[in-house]
This record gives C-alpha cells, sequence and structure tokens, in this order.
C-alpha cells in the first residue's frame, strides 16, 4: 500500500490572479485526487493572496507541441504581416482606427 | 545552413543567445545530470532548512515571532516543493529524490549541520543564511533552465521578508539588554563563517563550476557571489553594533572590496561528508517525519481510490468556470 502511495498523479495548477484575468499556469504538484490538489495547490501557490480561483489538470491530460515542430507550427504565421494593424497605412486625418 | 553542427554546438549557441531550455528540448546528458543534482540538492535543503527554525517555533518569544517563524517555515516547505517539481521535468522521480536524501546519497546545504542554541539563532540565520542563500537565488532567476528560473523567481519573491524578519530579530537584541546583545553576536560568531562557506569552495577548487557557467545553469562565479555577500553585510552588521568575528576583514579601497580571513575548508567538507554538529539527527528528523506520515499518505490514497470506483465518469463536458 504505502509503495502505491508513491506514485500520486502529477497536477498541473493554474491560477487565475485576479477577476477578469485568465488562469496561468502556476507549476505542478502531486496530490492523490482532484480535491487534494486543489488544497495542496492553494497551500502551495496561493500563500499571498496570489489568486482567486485555481484550476487543477492531471499532467496526463495535457498534450504538448513538441519543441521540434516549432517551425511548422508557428513559422506560417512569421510571413502574415497583414495579420496586424499597422500593416496598413491610414492617414492621420482619418483619426484613431 | 550549409555547415554542420553537432547537437551540442547548437545547444551551446542556444544558451549563449540567453534562450532558455525546456524540458522538451534535446540537452547534453551533463548538462541534465548536473540540473538533477543542482535542483534536488537544492530541493533538499530547503526541506531539511526548516528543521532548525523548527526547532524554536514553540518557543518564539512572542505570539508575533511565532506567526513570523511559521510563515517562514512554511515558505520553506513550499520552495521545496517547487524545486522538486522543477528536477521532476528532467526525468527523475519525486521517490527518487527522497530515497536519496534519506538513504545519504544526496547532499543538502551544509549549514543546516549546524545547531540551532538561542532564539537569537533565528535572527543569524534568516539574516545570514537566507542573505547568502537569496543572493544565489538571485543569480539563479537568469538560470538557462526555463522550470528551475522560473522556480527562483517565484522564490525570490518570498524569500526577502525571510532576510528581513532575521535581521529585525538581530537588531530589536542588539538594542536590548546586554545579555540580549551578548546573545546576538555570538549567534553571529557561530553562523558568520558556515554562512559565507555557503557559496561553496573557492573558484580554484571547483571543478564543476566552470562547465556550469558555460552552460548558463549558474551565472556568477562562488567567490564572486560571496565577495558580495560580504561587502553587503559589513555595514549590515556595524549598524546594528555588532562585529563579524574576523579580524582580518578589511576595506581595500585598490579593489574596492572588502578583504576577509581564510575560511576553514576542512570544515566544510568534513560536514558535507557528513561528520557536522547535527547531520545524523537531521537526516533522522526526516525519516521520522516520513515514516509518521505514511499512514496519511495511503489514507489518501486509499480515499481516492475509493472515491474514484464510486464516481460515475462525467458524460458532459462543461467548461471550466
Ligand atoms: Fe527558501
Ligand atoms: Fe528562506
Amino acid at each position: 500500500m504505502s509503495q502505491a502511495s508513491h506514485q500520486w498523479p502529477l497536477w498541473e495548477v493554474f491560477v487565475r490572479s485576479k477577476n477578469g484575468l485568465a488562469h496561468k499556469h502556476s507549476g505542478s504538484l502531486h496530490a492523490p485526487d482532484a480535491e487534494m490538489a486543489l488544497k495542496n495547490a492553494r497551500d502551495v501557490y496561493t500563500r499571498r493572496s496570489e489568486g482567486v480561483s485555481i484550476w487543477v489538470v492531471p499532467s496526463s491530460s495535457i498534450t504538448a507541441s513538441s519543441p521540434d515542430e516549432k517551425d511548422p507550427l508557428f513559422a506560417p504565421s512569421d510571413d502574415k504581416v497583414y495579420r496586424h494593424p499597422t500593416f496598413y497605412d491610414i492617414p492621420d486625418e482619418v483619426g484613431h482606427m | 545552413m550549409g555547415e554542420t553542427h553537432s547537437l551540442e554546438d547548437r545547444f551551446q549557441a542556444f544558451v549563449e543567445a540567453e534562450n532558455k531550455v525546456e524540458p522538451k528540448h534535446w540537452m547534453p546528458d551533463g548538462y541534465r545530470k548536473t540540473l538533477v543534482r543542482q535542483i534536488s540538492q537544492h530541493a533538499h535543503s530547503e526541506v531539511v532548512g526548516m528543521l532548525p527554525e523548527a526547532n524554536w517555533i514553540s518557543r518564539a518569544p512572542s505570539l508575533r515571532a511565532k506567526l513570523i517563524l511559521l510563515a517562514k517555515v512554511q515558505d520553506e516547505a513550499g520552495h521545496g516543493l517547487y524545486l522538486y517539481s522543477a528536477a521532476e521535468t528532467l526525468g527523475t522521480s519525486r521517490d527518487q529524490m527522497i530515497d536519496d536524501l534519506l538513504s545519504g546519497k544526496a547532499k543538502y546545504s551544509s549549514i543546516f549541520n549546524y545547531p540551532t542554541l538561542t532564539w537569537a539563532d533565528m535572527g543569524a540565520i534568516g539574516w545570514l543564511v537566507d542573505g547568502a542563500a537569496i543572493a544565489n537565488q538571485v543569480m539563479l532567476c537568469r538560470t538557462s533552465y526555463g522550470p528551475y528560473s522560473r522556480a527562483m523567481v517565484r522564490i525570490c519573491k518570498e524569500e526577502s521578508f525571510h532576510q528581513r524578519q532575521g535581521y529585525e530579530i538581530m537588531m530589536t537584541l542588539a538594542k536590548g539588554t546586554k545579555e540580549q546583545k551578548a546573545m546576538a553576536q555570538d549567534a553571529l560568531n557561530r553562523w558568520w563563517w558556515p554562512s559565507i562557506m555557503m557559496f561553496g569552495p573557492s573558484d580554484d577548487n571547483s571543478p564543476n563550476s566552470a562547465q556550469s557557467m558555460k552552460w548558463r545553469i549558474k551565472r556568477k562565479s562562488n567567490d564572486e557571489l560571496r565577495q558580495e555577500f560580504i561587502d553587503k553585510t559589513v555595514a549590515q552588521a556595524e549598524f546594528i553594533g555588532l562585529t563579524l568575528p574576523d579580524p582580518d576583514l578589511k576595506w581595500n579601497a585598490e579593489t574596492g572590496h572588502y578583504d576577509f580571513g581564510e575560511i576553514d575548508w576542512t570544515e566544510f567538507f568534513e560536514v558535507i561528508a557528513g561528520n557536522g554538529p547535527c547531520n545524523a539527527e537531521r537526516l533522522a528528523a526526516r525519516q521520522k517525519a516520513h515514516d509518521e506520515g505514511a499512514w496519511v499518505r495511503d489514507a489518501a490514497t486509499a480515499y481516492a481510490v475509493k472515491q474514484a470506483a464510486r464516481k460515475p465518469n462525467p458524460s458532459t463536458q462543461t467548461h471550466a468556470a
């Protein structure tokens, strides 16, 4: 039994620092279940009022892009400058747009 | 591209360009091993570091002092957890690290093998030990390994109160009765040399340092960090009327730094080797806590298993709130 307890799953902790902001990754921790993960996350990551809301997600549920795919995944957006507002020349007289 | 670069060369160029290495990136074996050793040692130091101060929680001289000490010790537990998590991203497991600590295979900072004899030691530890740790940790905020660097940023934010509360204790004692001032001076006498040893052996005696600097794991050498710490601390001691126990300590106008006396490295290596005043006691305390917590871990696991069996799998997905 005590062998099994060593293998608590890993959880990723996301904290919303203020109302209106998105949850942001804070770190990770081990816990036997979601409820304990939340309680531990409160103690580990919000000891100084860093948050108003916490998400815990089993690390095993996260699919991450691999650094080797960085170029094929993200490079295509690099040459699409026309997606940015500064690409367009609008005369100052038009005012803020 | 044309030229072929080895993976090592590309890695070296990557860290030299001040990029952060992330867990899934390719990295040299030596880099990974160095980090696992360093981060797990660092985590163990945070965890074992709770023991000398925990010794005084129940005997703190006021409720205010007790609350502060409790909060500080709790922070150190948190620091241990951030660091274990960072080490785990490199492929080692929490169990392995804990086993290595308890079996004596893994090291932790030699400073925590000294006893805390009086309340003034809480002051000296916060001021000097946390102070020295902060100097090292501020540098490590810029380490090349992303998860380690992020853990350091969080830790540094929390550490600044640790040093200030320690200095406040020393200041209060130094302004107190003759006996209280003597108690503060005695603590300073005992903690000064071990504290400046915390930065590790001098540069010409620290064979792995150069490689660590090259990989941008470390950003400053042991001697540089030690000198900065000494330079800062001299004035702090003078301000509260305490004397650093080093007759050779004096300002050197030429170098713009304080010269200081010879460090007793025999003592340092003896403590590292396990022969410090409290090595056995510290490990025994960790082992006891680990053993006595086993039923709690078992119960939590049993509860989780039971709950999971009882709960039907949620079939409808809802957005997290
Ligand atoms: Fe700490
Ligand atoms: Fe600290």
